[in-house]
This record gives C-alpha cells, sequence and structure tokens, in this order.
C-alpha cells in the first residue's frame, strides 16, 4: 500500500467538525439497530445469524488504529473462494458472506 | 460546469430527470445495457430494447441537449441462460454499428457462476473482434471482490487493452486491484447502502483522480440521477481546485470515451 498521508486537501481538524455528527448519527443507528434485533421475537437465534456475526466483525475492525479500515471492512464481508459457482439460483446478495451457502 | 454522466439507465426515468440533469451542468450520457427487474421473456426483447437505446433515449436527451449514447450486451443478470444470452449476442451485432453505440457493456458477473463466466468470455471475444470499449459491471456485496478478480483474469486471457475497459462499481477493497493491472477504475455512487459521494472522494483523492470515472448508474431502482452534482460539491467544500473537478467529471469519462471514435459531447 503507498503512502495516503496528505491526500485529503482538508486538515484533521476540519475533517473532524465537517463529519463528526453525521457519523456520530451512524454509529448511533447500528447501536439502535443491534438493540432492535435483540427486543424483536427470536432474538437468541439471531446471535448466531452470519450477518449478525458479519457486522460484529466488522465493528472490531472499524475500531482498529490501522488506515485502511474501509478496505478490510470490504474484504471481511466478501467470498474469499476463487471458483466460479456452478449455479447461480439467486439475483440477489445479501451482504456479507454466508460460510454454509 | 459541464459534466458527463458516464453510467445511467434513462430508460428508467423521467423527462423531468433530463431536465434537471441538464440544469445541473450534464451535457452527455452513456446508457449500459441491463437487466430490467425481470428476466425478458424472448431473446427478441431485447431488439426493442436496443431500438429505444439507440433512437428514442437519443431523442428525447437532445431535447435538452444532452448527447445520449449507449451500450449494447446480455446483462449478467439473465446470462445464466447460455442458450439465451446468445441469441442475443446476435441480436448486439446487429445494432453494434448504430450511431451512439460507444461499446459492449455492462457485461459481467452478478452471482460469479459458471454460465456468467461463460457468457462473459463470448462477449469479451466480441468486443475484441469488433473492436469495441468495454464496459464491466461488478457483482453487489460480497460477490464484487471476487467477481472483479474473474473478470480481470477473463480480460486479460482475451488481450484486452487496459486502456480500452472501465471497471464499474469499485469500492475500497477493489480499486487497486484495477488499477494495479492497468484498467479504468469506475465508481457508482447511491442513496444507500452501497457507495456514497464522501467515499467516492475519498477513493479519487487516494487515486490522484487518475484513470477513473464516477457516476449514479440511476435505474427503476432507489436511485438519484443528481449525485454527480453532489459528489462535485462534496469536492468543492474540502477545497479541491476547479481543474481535479473537471478533469473527474468531464476530462477523464471525454478521455475514455473518446477511443470509441462515436462519443460527442454536443448533440448530433
Ligand atoms: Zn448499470
Amino acid at each position: 500500500m503507498t503512502d495516503q498521508s496528505h491526500t485529503c486537501p482538508m486538515t484533521a481538524s476540519n475533517v473532524i467538525e465537517t463529519y463528526f455528527l453525521e457519523h456520530r448519527g451512524k454509529l448511533l443507528d447500528i447501536a439502535a439497530f443491534l438493540d432492535r434485533v435483540d427486543r424483536a421475537s427470536g432474538a437468541p437465534d439471531a446471535k448466531g445469524d452470519f450477518l449478525i456475526k458479519a457486522l460484529h466483525e466488522g465493528l472490531r475492525l472499524v475500531a482498529s488504529d490501522e488506515p485502511g479500515r474501509a478496505r478490510r471492512l470490504l474484504e471481511s464481508l466478501s467470498d474469499p473462494t476463487n471458483e466460479p459457482i456452478p449455479a447461480a439460483h439467486t439475483k440477489s446478495a445479501s451482504g456479507a458472506y454466508d460460510e454454509k451457502s | 460546469m459541464h459534466y458527463i454522466e458516464p453510467h445511467i439507465h434513462m430508460i428508467s426515468r423521467t423527462t423531468d430527470d433530463y431536465h434537471r440533469m441538464a440544469m445541473a451542468g450534464c451535457v452527455a450520457c452513456t446508457e449500459p445495457a441491463f437487466w430490467a427487474g425481470y428476466d425478458r421473456p424472448h431473446p427478441e426483447a431485447f431488439a426493442d430494447y436496443f431500438e429505444h437505446l439507440t433512437s428514442f433515449e437519443r431523442g428525447r436527451a437532445a431535447r435538452f441537449s444532452i448527447a445520449h449514447h449507449c451500450w449494447l450486451c446480455i446483462n449478467p443478470k439473465e446470462a445464466e441462460d447460455v442458450a439465451f444470452s446468445r441469441e442475443v449476442i446476435q441480436i448486439v451485432r446487429q445494432f453494434i454499428d448504430r450511431p451512439g453505440v460507444v461499446g459492449i457493456g455492462e457485461i459481467g458477473f452478478n452471482k460469479n457462476s459458471r454460465n456468467e463466466l461463460t457468457i462473459l468470455e463470448e462477449q469479451v471475444a466480441l468486443a475484441v473482434e469488433l473492436n469495441q470499449l468495454i464496459l464491466v459491471h461488478t457483482p453487489h456485496m460480497e460477490d464484487k471482490l471476487k467477481g472483479t478478480r474473474l473478470t480481470l483474469d477473463v480480460l486479460d486471457a482475451h488481450g484486452v487493452s487496459p486502456d480500452r475497459a472501465m471497471i464499474d462499481h469499485m469500492e475500497e477493497h477493489t480499486t487497486r486491484l484495477v488499477r494495479d493491472r492497468g484498467y479504468w477504475v469506475g465508481m457508482t455512487i447511491y442513496p444507500d447502502t452501497k457507495f456514497t459521494p464522501q467515499r467516492a472522494v475519498d477513493t479519487i483523492e487516494t487515486l490522484a483522480g487518475d484513470r477513473l470515472w464516477i457516476n449514479s448508474s440511476a435505474d427503476w431502482a432507489y436511485s438519484d440521477p443528481l449525485l454527480l452534482p453532489q459528489t462535485r460539491f462534496e469536492m468543492q467544500r474540502r477545497g479541491h481546485t476547479e481543474a481535479m473537478i473537471q478533469k473527474v467529471l468531464y476530462d477523464n469519462p471525454l478521455q475514455f470515451l473518446s477511443q470509441s471514435g462515436k462519443f460527442k459531447v454536443t448533440v448530433t
């Protein structure tokens, strides 16, 4: 990875000032979403849902100090295999790779 | 400032959208052939579709001084049926020399299946045979990284010049892969869930604005044909120069599309 420092024309304090409230709101949305799952019927089973597990793993990556968080988060949600699948049975994607699929 | 919208499905949009795009500075657009939201019942339906793209849509855009162009293909979402797809490819041959057709697209993978691979290879071979530009659709979400890798392997294997292929719908985990192999990077901005103006500008910054384009890919789904002016505003508020903004929104798509020999920014 090439050095990405100084590629954004703003100062760091400018970036924080401009975007903090927006991202504070997005973080709260995630917290409220996880609370909503807990309040719903069938909540104990949802703990093992691959999408919820993927989100928890994603939160761990986001909390990292290393740059490249968005890339690593997307990689963690990706199908790691290399071979084409035998046939497409659906047209849509779920948002995270399900190892059991 | 003028801009080019290089990936938008105007067949799904209203005339009001052309009006609003023109007022925001859009002078030209290109419309890739794609999935209609349902599988077409007959290959002949594509002849109607290509007729629409190459005649009616051009005229509708011209009323707003937007030079409309299109790409033709069988899209990956309908490519699971190989025999059906091959019939559509024959129809593509009949329309490819029409005015305003700038290449083969958007081709690629949807679920990374074997049949999708077969049809992608045949359409890449068609583009090479007819000396056409290629616009690649990459799969969404968890399928994107794998689909991008598989696509680049197909393009390399067919000897496609990286200058002449745009790999679209890129995100942070695929841009370097595409750039390192010399291809153009396309980024699609969505109103929700996939890629925002802020992340697009982040990526523009890390790639120094070179060999990339951005688009809204607005279609019949939840989307917004004015996401390019919105992204221009995001660049302005970060303090990017007018020269940099013009490079991303106008010069780069013009440079890539001009290789087709059929792309014009003024209505003819
Ligand atoms: Zn599209």
